[in-house]
């Protein structure tokens, strides 16, 4: 298995504070990789210093290529799509413009009104509501649109930032089901950010710890789950 | 009776004046989220542009359609060289430069065309149509060229991708990013919509009021408050309240003895105010709706 994505050194800032202290990460072609960590740890940064959000330093290359320092709508071409913390709902637009937004970038038309169908396959309740103010949306009908709308670019690697976040536990279910189903159909390479240290272990493949802008541990899911001093240290449960 | 008819076609005509302009202001909010105080001043320089290019012996629609694509490149111009550099910065700063483009351009425009007052052609008969009295052809003209450009707006915003992406960049740029959409380009290109539109405004409505640096000042109150009315984000809703704002102020001004001709103007503010206070969206805005 070759890295996906590589991060090396990375180093980000808020003004003169500084978020991230040299971080490595890898993320495996077609795998699931959990970034775990307590509030304020950095997770939330990494995400956005792949995806170009806000500067950094240091190295991410994708497929081998250097992507640090594009611009997000650069990042977007090479086929990374981000979930944001907050689901960045178009809450004027309607759940189907919302979907449209998300093949904004491709050119094949046709596919992308099959790749519609496929969204609302996978989430029927989006279909019912397609023509609705997405604002409207219950906040797990718009988890489903976000991903939804990530999985319109077709993306090679998906970011996704606590996809759980004040989900009741059935909806969290069926979104991460349907993450993994893609993840397995479309081989996407999955970097995901979780507070919910369980649900996360249990839906990845690979795991990193990270605390105040470090990296403190890393391996496959198993093991750091079978380890109970780690759990108890820094998943609290 | 006869009046009453004469008076209402009349605010009709008015109406299109401001709204033509409204939907101009209505453009940019959409895009910038801040009113152009500048807007009027863009259309009174593009519509000198467009006598310019008349004086120097082009006919009138080929000069229309230069002065278009013209004030096309200048308003995506003025977004790239004056506002993309301070996109960040507090709102105050934006209203600063739109009040210094007030008076470059209007000065600009004295000094170059000098403020003696110039008639501009209209490229409507001047017999009327129809062979009835109560309405002029250019009003006609212009209240169709408003509603042409009305249909025009709509379809690029509701059904080309290219419109989606302007909403999308407008509505939530950091999320239109994350799609791909190039937002500064998008605004750019919103900034040279409302320019082409103002420019559209001017030559249509310097036939009436005359050619000179000052001609939109008062007209740009007046679009102002159809803008308003119809509310700030729906350009369907500024045309029909441009026309609400030209037909109140005609109707007020003829049949309310205290308003007569000397407090027409402030029809126009109270109209503001009292829409701000009853309904701030406008009669035609969309309120966002959200769950939180």
């Amino acid at each position: 298995m070759s890295a996906h994505l590589a991060v090396r050194g990375l180093k980000a800032f808020y003004g003169q504070t500084q978020a991230l202290h040299g971080l490595d990460l890898d993320l495996e072609e077609g795998g699931i990789t959990a970034l775990l960590g307590a509030n304020g740890a950095g997770k939330t940064t990494v995400l956005r210093a792949i995806c170009g959000m806000i500067r950094s330093e240091g190295e991410i290359q994708l497929d081998g290529r250097g992507i640090g320092g594009s611009t997000v709508e650069d990042v977007v071409r090479l086929g990374v799509a981000h979930v944001p913390e907050g689901r960045g709902t178009f809450v004027r637009l309607t759940v189907e413009e919302n979907l449209e937004l998300g093949a904004m970038i491709r050119r094949d038309r046709a596919a992308v009104a099959g790749d519609i169908e496929r969204v609302y396959a996978h989430f029927p309740r989006l279909k019912e509501r397609r023509h609705q103010q997405a604002g409207t949306l219950s906040g797990g009908e718009q988890q489903m649109l976000a991903v939804g709308r990530a999985l319109m670019l077709r993306p090679r690697v998906m970011l996704l930032d606590e996809p759980s976040f004040g989900l009741a536990p059935l909806v969290v279910a069926e979104v991460f089901e349907i993450l993994k189903s893609v993840n397995k159909s479309d081989r996407v390479s999955v970097l995901l950010v979780e507070q919910n240290a369980a649900l996360a272990l249990e839906f990845a493949d690979h795991a990193y710890l990270i605390e105040t802008g470090r990296i403190v541990m890393s391996g496959t899911t198993a093991a750091i789950g079978a380890d109970e001093n780690i759990r108890r240290a820094y998943l609290g449960y | 009776m006869d009046l009453f008819l004469h008076q209402l076609l009349a605010g009709i005509a008015t109406g299109g004046i401001y709204a033509c302009l409204a939907l101009a202001v209505v453009m940019i909010y959409q895009s910038i989220d801040h009113f152009n105080f500048a807007q009027g001043e863009m259309a009174m320089f593009s519509t000198y542009i467009a006598w310019q290019l008349l004086a120097w012996g082009f006919p009138y629609w080929p000069a229309f359609a230069a002065t278009v694509v013209i004030s096309f490149a200048g308003g995506v111009a003025i977004e790239r060289l004056l506002f993309k550099p301070i996109r960040n910065a507090p709102v105050l700063s934006h209203i600063v430069v739109f009040i210094a483009m007030f008076s470059i351009l209007n000065s600009v425009a004295g000094f170059t065309w000098e403020y003696t007052i110039k008639s501009f052609p209209s490229p409507f008969p001047s017999t009327p149509l129809f062979g009835n009295r109560l309405i002029g052809a250019h009003d006609l003209g212009m209240v169709g060229i408003t509603l042409v450009m009305l249909v025009l707006l709509y379809v690029l915003f509701r059904h080309t991708r290219l419109g989606l992406a302007m909403r999308a960049a407008a509505a939530n740029p950091d999320s239109a990013r994350l799609v791909g959409i190039r937002v500064g380009w998008m605004v750019a290109l919103g900034w040279g919509l409302a320019a082409a539109i103002g420019s559209v405004a001017g030559m249509m409505i310097a036939p009436i009021v005359f050619l000179e640096p000052n001609m939109m000042l008062g007209i740009l109150l007046y679009g102002l408050a159809g803008a308003v009315v119809g509310g700030l984000t729906s350009p369907i809703g500024a045309v029909l309240g441009g026309f609400a704002v030209g037909i109140i102020e005609n109707l007020a001004g003829t049949f309310i003895p205290v308003v007569g001709k000397e407090l027409k103007l402030t029809i126009a503010l109270v109209l503001i105010v009292a829409v701000l206070m009853v309904k701030p969206s406008g009669l035609f805005g969309r309120t966002a709706v959200s769950r939180v």
